[in-house]
């Protein structure tokens, strides 16, 4: 068991520098494939009208002019051990842990991704347990009233709950609401959960409902598949000629077994969402990763967009390791393995 | 002769101490393709420390009937009439919570293919704690030592240590073992064993048969073996009833149904065993054709288009249903050859092929 959760947590790092080497590769191939020069790219980073002598300098400090193993290998170090970086002012110390330095911001990327990762940590968690109850209750009772009314209603609303788009199911339920009941409050108004827990809540609870009712009806579909599947199971017939009530037979027997490949998608949604429900957050102004992504690829501010990638594919590679030490848990047939 | 009841054969004597008496029972379930009649007026009974086995092919309604004692059809596809009186009481209508109850505790089964039939996420230690406590208000650790004690009791070797293993670390044999340690937790009067040893190694079902024979002597259960295997229902049962189409065919003793049996498909069924007393080169005899459909039932004896001696009657076995009717002796035949005939061609013709 030592040795199973060593080899997936070695699996779990590389897994990771092998996205940053890759999302690295990206940002440094696009701009060149377009036409961009190293000048031409340095001219982002200095002051207006420049002359080519001071444009060369800044790509030469950049690390522009190296080949693109080196400036990996720079960014690399700059994660580990923090590096200096030449701005058109002067000089400024990105300290490690150094995800990468705005230029645009004229600050490193590390405290704005700390400040933003709760708003989206906040919306992802809140979503995730509403959408799971939501979810595997509603894919429970149909699978146990298969062909009923209620069977076929939901599953009707899941198809429609996975068709609309967040943009769309967000802007009408803000609209609806916020704007015309004024139940909850109007976009962008997020509270932190330290500051007043009451109002965290109420603020998040548009957005926590937009998201679930996406989520909830692909988990519904999913639970009542796996119910349907494991109630015909030989001991659910077992388990049921030992005189069990039903409610356990259900619960005990059947959705335990359902259970499984539930979690590992839910690993890798939440994974992805912890990168930021970038659509969730531009819609409700939510000030969360998803948000900044967006607003640093309208700006052509590259370094933020790498790290909040870098940031998703640790959270992806995270949940998916603890998805794999769940499995060994819930199921005890992959332990002895 | 042409009534489509089916009597149980003979009078009394065996029914008066029954504990489980089963008479006319109809399983009929509902599908888009019609109305399958899988159990259709059958009868029978069982005694204390008797065990009978029911023998027929797949499909001929041996495990529905089996189901339908246990309670384990839901309402809403099965239509079960007819009467099954378990130890006095009618189990054909009763409340549903009133059967659950009875459920391991009165009446208890064993599956098939005891890998799919033990949930494989629970310890073998745990499934048969949760049987036991369900029916038993005592503590965990006393329900754990009752586990430990019946998995010693059916020849788990390291009870105490094999008490917290899953099922899939158990051998196919000691995973029918454990499965039988978990129907009889609650000392069960009724055990009801559905092919419990078609899944295992040739090996090993005798072993289990022989836990079986063993467990009842101890406990004094009623034991229902179904299946589909002459061999095993020679070892262990005292009753036999041959199932074909949903009905009994042949109910009788097994010394009846072995050495004086009288129905066309008893004699298929023995003359497609295989022993191992006969020169490999002679030839099975196997029952031509294939199981009707139970949804359109062959008119008038349902065996009528696979039997070879059918010619010999003439039109009533296609028009009229032939009851089961006391041959001698409780021997209870449903075929319309004359007795007297049907014991000259078992005598005649079968028995010396076989032999």
């Amino acid at each position: 068991m030592v040795s199973y959760i060593i080899r997936r947590l070695l699996a779990a790092v590389g897994l990771v520098i092998v996205i940053s080497m890759i999302t690295f590769a990206i940002f440094y191939l696009i701009p060149r494939l377009a036409g961009a020069t190293p000048e031409s790219m340095a001219a982002r980073y200095v002051g207006r009208s420049p002359n080519p002598g001071q444009l060369h300098a800044a790509a030469q400090s950049l690390g522009f002019y190296d080949p693109i193993h080196v400036q990996y290998w720079d960014w690399l170090k700059g994660v580990v051990a923090g590096k200096d970086v030449v701005t058109g002012t002067g000089t400024d110390h990105c300290p490690a842990p150094c995800l990468g330095y705005s230029f645009i911001n004229s600050q490193p990327v590390l405290p704005e991704i700390l400040k933003r990762f709760p708003v989206t940590m906040s919306l992802a968690v809140g979503a995730a347990v509403i959408w799971l109850v939501m979810g595997i209750s509603i894919g429970v009772l149909s699978a146990l009233r298969r062909g009923s009314v209620f069977d076929r209603a939901a599953m009707t609303v899941a198809l429609a709950g996975v068709s609309l788009p967040v943009f769309w199911t967000g802007l009408v339920s803000l609209a609806l609401f916020s704007y015309q009941l004024g139940w909850t409050p109007p976009g962008a108004s997020y509270v932190s959960l330290t500051d007043n827990p009451l109002k965290w809540m109420h603020g998040l609870l548009l957005p926590w409902i937009t998201l679930a009712l996406l989520f909830s009806a692909q988990y519904a579909r999913l639970t009542r598949a796996g119910m349907l599947e494991t109630m015909g199971e030989d001991y659910i017939r077992t388990a049921r000629a030992k005189g069990l009530p039903e409610r356990r037979v259900v619960v005990k027997h059947g959705l335990r077994a359902a259970l499984t490949p539930i979690v590992t998608i839910f690993g890798l949604d939440f994974g992805l969402l912890i990168g930021g429900a970038v659509l969730t957050e531009t819609v409700f102004g939510l000030p969360g990763l998803g948000q900044l992504a967006i607003k640093s690829t309208l700006s052509d501010d590259l370094p933020p967009v790498l790290a909040v990638v870098l940031v998703t594919s640790i959270f992806v590679a995270l949940c998916n390791l603890v998805v794999d030490l769940m499995y060994a848990v819930l199921d005890p047939r992959v332990r002895t393995r | 002769m042409s009534t489509e009841t089916a009597q149980s054969p003979g009078s009394a004597p065996r029914t008066s101490s029954s504990y489980l008496d089963v008479r006319d029972l109809q399983v009929h379930f509902s599908t888009d393709d019609g109305l399958v009649k899988s159990v259709d007026g059958l009868s029978f009974h069982l005694g204390r420390g008797q065990t009978l086995g029911i023998v027929g092919e797949s499909g001929s309604g041996k495990s529905v009937s089996s189901m339908a004692v246990m309670g384990l059809h839901t309402a809403s596809n099965a239509h079960i009439s007819g009467s099954i009186m378990l130890d006095g009481q009618e189990l054909v209508g009763a409340d549903e919570e009133a059967v659950r109850r009875l459920r391991g505790k009165k009446m208890a089964m064993i599956f098939q293919d005891p890998l799919s039939a033990m949930h494989p996420f629970y310890t073998v230690g745990n499934q048969i704690i949760e049987a036991y406590r369900i029916h038993n208000h005592v503590s965990k650790k006393a329900a754990r030592q009752h586990a430990i004690d019946m998995l010693e009791r059916v020849g788990i070797p390291e009870p105490n240590q094999r008490v917290d293993a899953y099922p899939h670390q158990f051998s196919g044999g000691m995973r029918q073992r454990a499965m039988i340690a978990m129907s009889l937790s609650c000392d069960p009067d009724l055990l009801i064993a559905d092919e419990p040893t078609t899944a295992l190694d040739v090996t090993v079902q005798a072993q289990i048969l022989d836990l079986i024979r063993d467990l009842q002597k101890e406990f004094n259960s009623a034991v229902m073996i179904i299946t589909h295997d002459l061999g095993v229902v020679a070892e262990l049962a005292d009753d036999i009833l041959v199932m074909y189409a949903g009905r009994a065919v042949e109910y009788g003793t097994a010394e009846q149904v072995f050495n004086n049996p009288e129905h066309p498909y008893t004699w298929g069924l023995l003359g497609s065993m295989p022993r191992f007393d006969k020169a490999p080169t002679d030839r099975l005899l196997p029952i031509k054709g294939t199981p009707p459909s139970l949804i359109r039932v062959p008119p008038g004896c349902p065996f009528n288009p696979r039997c070879d001696y059918q010619p010999r009657v003439g039109s009533a076995c296609v028009t009229d249903r032939p009851a089961l009717v006391d041959a001698g002796g409780e021997h209870g035949v449903a075929c319309h050859i004359p007795s007297t005939e049907r014991q000259e061609i078992w005598s005649q013709e079968i028995s010396p092929r076989l032999a």
